[in-house]
């Protein structure tokens, strides 16, 4: 692996410990050597300007000039996630009570999940790091992330998921081609061995191991659409799940780094997290007024949260409690009611991510923390297609008739 | 006295002379890092914090048990035991 000091990560200048505030060399290191809390990409950005980045591709390579991927990024193959729709969601507004409400999409990425978009980032630093295979553990949509672009970069792959994973997941992993291994054990199980693989192995890119730090920053492209989408403002209320917690803390990063910027205007903002309840120890630990994370043993139908000892929990704790937010947990039921509402009031079929994300943003408002009145925004993170057997059950035809237009009418379908 | 086997994770290899398994003696995790201070100075002080805890970004597993679901430091370690410490920065 390449260990020569000048790398071309655009404005990226260092990692930081976020516990310690050690600072290290951009470099393959995911974890502070004095303390083992997470680094964190450090930037010089300033001058990034509004026109600049409407001027760039429509994919997160826009906001490349806030990322830590090489200048000419876009001169390499790789997928091109990003600018997702974000959907003004008037039906579910209504039907909820909610003066205004968006839906920020993700299902419309390359492999249907928000996995894309760190994965590209992470794609892009690990060539410059000089890794040579691009590897996850994953709970289904980093499998897909992974494997499609490794396909296009033109790499191998080394993809790395529990056994009991959704069928979907499974098949829309081994279309890519690449080494793919199911292994007996729940997420965290598959976490702790990639961990161990990654200690090995010494030229593999674990995107969320030991190239972590540079793979979350992706993230942030969620939180910097929004305010773009959204005409350069913040929302006033954004509900995110959670799972390592990576991405509600990075699309809080993304706020600071505009307000920085002076890209939005310096206005408050509420963020809200959202787990299932048979997954929920950060939802616990903030309920409960701990700043540290219980790990759990997860028991949901929401596979992709399903971490049951996730590395930002403490991080998440902080950005809510410092926002004035809150985090909520739903049950299964929950999930898939909130799945089908989603469905049928606004025609977008999200993963049981999406329902659990829908399902703590209408526990918030009914329990009167989230205000109906302040603008709101929340994630579907993944496509409902990843996760059929969740609604399944209920998601059925209205009949079944023979191929006449007495049938029809007998049916008392008109 | 049990003999144990520690997989050693990257960072932490300087202190192991590179490398990446030693064994150890303990009948506790608590015992088995303290063995293996003694014979790799300084290393406890990374795994452990100022109060004596196992710290907030390590995992340290008993064959395949995170120990923070089982006894925390006083963990049993049977003889033959195999003992992982792992950042937990991992996931997601």
């Amino acid at each position: 692996m390449s260990q020569t000091a000048a790398r071309n990560l655009g404005p990226a200048t260092a990692l930081t410990c976020r516990e310690c505030g050690e600072s290290y060399d951009l470099g393959p290191h995911y974890a502070c050597e004095l303390c083992f809390g997470p680094l964190e990409v450090s930037y010089d950005h300033t001058g990034v300007t509004r026109e600049q980045i409407e001027s760039g591709p429509r994919n997160i390579w826009r906001y490349r000039g806030l990322l830590p991927v090489p200048t000419n990024v876009t001169d390499t193959p790789n997928t091109e996630p990003g600018f997702t729709r974000l959907v003004r969601a008037d039906n579910l507004a209504e039907s909820l009570g909610l003066r205004s409400l968006w839906v920020k999409d993700d299902s419309g990425n390359p492999t249907h999940s928000f996995k894309d978009r760190v994965v590209a980032v992470a794609l892009a630093a690990a060539r410059e790091l000089g890794f040579k295979v691009l590897a996850c553990p994953s709970t289904g949509n980093l499998a897909n992330a992974v494997a499609a672009a490794a396909a296009r970069a033109g790499i191998r792959s080394a993809v790395f998921v529990p056994s009991d994973l959704e069928r979907q997941k499974i098949v829309t992993t081994a279309v890519y081609g690449g080494t793919f291994v199911t292994v007996d054990g729940n997420y965290d199980d598959v976490n702790r061995l990639a961990s161990e693989i990654a200690g090995e192995q010494d030229d593999w890119a674990f995107v969320n191991v030991n190239v972590r730090p540079y793979y979350a920053e992706g993230s942030k492209t969620i939180g910097y659409e929004i305010a773009e989408q959204l005409g350069w403002r913040l929302p006033e209320q954004i509900v995110i799940p959670i799972a390592s917690g990576s991405q509600l803390t990075k699309i809080d990063k993304a706020f600071q780094e505009f307000i920085k910027l002076g890209l939005v205007e310096d206005r408050p903002y509420k963020i809200f997290g959202a787990q299932a309840t048979g997954c929920s120890p950060v939802s616990a630990a903030f309920k409960a007024g701990h700043d540290v994370v219980q790990p759990v043993k997860p028991d949901t139908i929401a596979k992709s949260l399903a971490i049951g000892n996730p590395a930002d929990g403490p991080y998440v704790l902080d950005a809510v409690r410092r926002t004035g937010g809150a985090i909520e947990d739903v049950s299964d039921e929950e999930i898939v009611d909130s799945i089908g509402l989603l469905a049928r009031t606004e025609g977008i079929f999200g993963e049981t991510a999406g329902g659990v994300t829908l399902g703590a943003l209408r526990k918030l408002l009914a329990s009167g923390v989230l205000d109906p009145e302040a603008e709101t925004v929340f994630i579907n993170s993944g496509d409902g297609l990843k996760t059929l057997d969740a609604v399944a059950p209920v998601a059925v035809p209205s009949a079944n008739i023979a191929p006449t237009l007495e049938a029809f009418r007998k049916a008392g379908l008109a | 006295m049990s003999s144990i086997s520690v997989r050693i994770p990257t960072i932490l290899r300087s202190y192991t002379g590179g490398e990446a398994e030693v064994k150890a003696t303990g009948s506790t995790v608590r015992e088995v890092v303290a063995d293996l201070d003694a014979n790799y100075s300084g290393i406890a002080a990374r795994i452990l914090d100022d109060n004596g805890k196992i710290r907030r970004f390590v995992n340290v597993y008993v064959g395949e048990e995170d120990v923070r679901f089982a006894d925390g430091l006083d963990t049993p370690t049977p003889d033959g035991a195999q003992i992982s410490i792992i950042p937990a920065v991992a996931g997601g």
